[in-house]
């Protein structure tokens, strides 16, 4: 370690002699690979966002680090308002638009669900809880593919299949152990007085979730939203499978305009989608900060 | 007693959305999934039970072979690199750096994105005739390769950068809350006994994270069984079929190809392989007799 050993002393000496050296050999080691690590983590954004703002001429060059001669936001615009999948001309606008629709309503449920579950389980006494808990464990665990099929026989046999619905109904699904996880744990690390009091005032099962616990979880609520918002935006896998033709969320499309294989790939415009598309987690992770952090050490299952 | 049963009748309320889960979207659909598997069905379920069919027949195309190999190419180079590189950018942001905050954010940031975003974005990097290749041919060195992307046996080493450029920040970030919770005392008596710093890394710190590298390992090889949308988005599963991997495989043949028997046979292999993995784990972490944890 380069920091000097401080030598405990209770009198309070001024420290005497020339300062000590900050910057050794070690020093410099350490911060050359701390450059070098953030220069490989930032390349691809760089990259991304310097083609968005490139002409194609400056593009077929080959010069993806450079700077654009001629800057636009020509393809920002083409991307946001026009970019095609197969016929549809719609940009990537109308993907944002249904993923905003499948976001709000599957946040919403299954935080709700979740809170409702993690309560019951923690503080309440049901007979066959702790199978339930571990199944739901389990099932966080299991590969999606697993289920796919079934579920999407079972959506058909009741009718929300490729629907909205559907799709809801799913986040809801596999959100649901992460959720139950997340509540049972911090319910279950609140003060149990708090509980009891709340039943000798008289408080029933309910009253208790709605007036007491839900109040109490704003910290908690807080880490599901952000790991239920970047989860369900950035989820490609069930939003083509469930979410039908009309409900594509942002992802799935972004996938069919850059893949798509007909006439010349326009990548400034395939760029600037992609930003696009990924720019509601980034904001969330800027502005969540340590919040984010929190929650995905509990979503690593660590309470 | 009265009211004490409307109190279990309100908890067994509560807990009906979540049975219904766990019966329904988990129970049932994995059973009837298993079973699918031991029938000849094509678009169709049937239920003319045909044993073990499904799964030679799964073994005996090599495009199933090729996906677990790939899986297995894939799971190891992730894991590796990502504790490494996650385990040595935490221990260097441990030492007091200035810009600590930044140098955090820069490193985690691509874990907020989707898989699909990070496949597009190194597919394009990663292009032969536009990208990093044609760059540095044009600086000068006009034979320079790195077309991995395109090339048979190297295009699964590309889907390995992508996900560590995704993934090792998390690790990073686990490491990382893993030693601020290692005692600082320790570092000041390894200090006065002066032993040398990577010894204490070698021999202290790295079996004292024991918990938080099983936890990586755990949380790596959940993505490794998933991994899809990286695939579809940065390779398509090619060249050919040398990037495919099992995930992608199934969704094919059950969507694309008709052929529900052997995605299932499929899928229950993967079921297999997780539950291997995660028993002991959960075991480990939620159900055994608890004494003091850690």
């Amino acid at each position: 370690m380069a920091t000097a050993t401080m030598t405990a002393s209770t009198t309070a000496l001024e420290p005497s002699g020339p300062r000590p050296k900050r910057l050794t050999a070690d020093r410099v080691g350490l911060y050359v690979f701390l450059v070098i690590a953030a220069a490989f983590f930032l390349l691809p954004m760089y990259v991304m966002i310097v083609t968005s703002l490139k002409p194609m001429s400056e593009i077929r060059l080959g010069n993806i680090f450079s700077l654009p001669e001629a800057w636009t936001i020509e393809p920002w615009l083409q991307a946001w308002n026009s970019a095609c999948t197969g016929l549809n001309c719609g940009g990537i606008k109308v993907g944002f638009w249904n993923s905003i629709r499948i976001l709000v309503p599957s946040v919403i449920i299954s935080i709700f669900i979740g809170a409702l579950t993690g309560y019951a389980l923690s503080l309440w006494r049901a007979r066959g809880s702790n199978l339930l808990f571990a199944v739901l464990l389990l099932g966080a665990f299991l590969p999606y593919q697993v289920f796919i099929y079934p579920l999407v026989r079972i959506y058909s046999s009741v009718g929300i299949y490729g629907t909205m619905a559907g799709i809801v109904v799913t986040h809801t699904i596999f959100g649901l152990p992460l959720m139950t996880l997340l509540f049972r744990n911090y319910y279950s690390s609140l003060p149990i007085e708090l509980f009891k009091a709340a039943r000798v005032d008289g408080g029933g099962f309910w009253a208790i979730f709605f007036r007491l616990m839900l109040p109490m979880s704003t910290p908690i609520i807080i880490v599901a939203v952000i790991l239920q918002v970047t989860g369900i935006w950035n989820d490609f896998l069930f939003g083509v499978v469930f979410a039908g033709r009309e409900n594509l969320p942002m992802t799935v499309q972004l996938n069919n305009i850059v893949n798509s294989t007909q006439g010349e790939k326009l990548y400034n415009v395939n760029m600037a989608a992609t930003i696009l598309t990924a720019l509601v987690p980034l904001v969330v992770y800027f502005v969540s900060g340590r919040w984010f952090v929190r929650g995905i050490a509990a979503g690593a299952v660590k309470g | 007693m009265k009211t004490r049963r409307r109190m279990n009748v309100a908890t067994y309320v509560a807990l009906f959305p979540a049975f219904i889960v766990v019966v329904f979207a988990y129970l049932g659909t994995m059973l009837w999934t298993v079973q699918i598997s031991f029938t000849e069905s094509k678009l169709l379920p049937t239920f003319a039970f045909s044993g073990l069919r499904q799964y030679e027949r799964l073994f005996a195309t090599s495009r199933w072979s090729i996906s677990l190999e790939n899986m297995v190419i894939f799971g190891i180079g992730l894991i590796a690199v990502c504790l490494v590189l996650g385990f040595l950018l935490a221990a260097a942001l441990d030492q007091k750096i200035r810009f600590e905050n930044t140098f955090r954010t820069i490193f985690l940031y691509p874990y907020a994105m989707s898989f699909i975003v990070t496949g597009l974005a190194w597919q394009w990097i990663l292009n032969p005739t536009l990208g990093l290749q044609q760059y540095v041919r044009n600086l000068g060195w006009t034979d320079f390769q790195f077309d991995w992307i395109i090339r048979n046996d190297r295009a699964i080493y590309v889907v390995i950068i992508a996900g560590v450029w995704q993934a090792s920040g998390l690790v990073m970030a686990l490491m990382l809350s893993g030693l601020r919770g290692i005692d600082q005392e320790l570092w000041k008596a390894a200090k006065i006994d002066g032993i040398p710093t990577w010894r204490v890394y070698f021999n202290i710190i790295i079996p004292m994270l024991r918990p938080t590298i099983i936890t990586s390992v755990v949380l790596l090889s959940l993505a490794v069984v998933r991994v899809y949308d990286l695939v579809l988005a940065l390779t398509g599963g090619g060249p050919g079929i040398s990037t495919d991997v099992p995930a992608k495989f199934i969704l094919d043949y059950l969507f694309g190809r008709a052929n529900i028997g052997l995605a299932t046979a499929a899928s229950s292999i993967l079921l297999v392989i997780v539950l291997v993995i995660i028993t002991p784990w959960l075991y480990y972490e939620y159900f055994r007799p608890k004494r003091e944890r850690r």
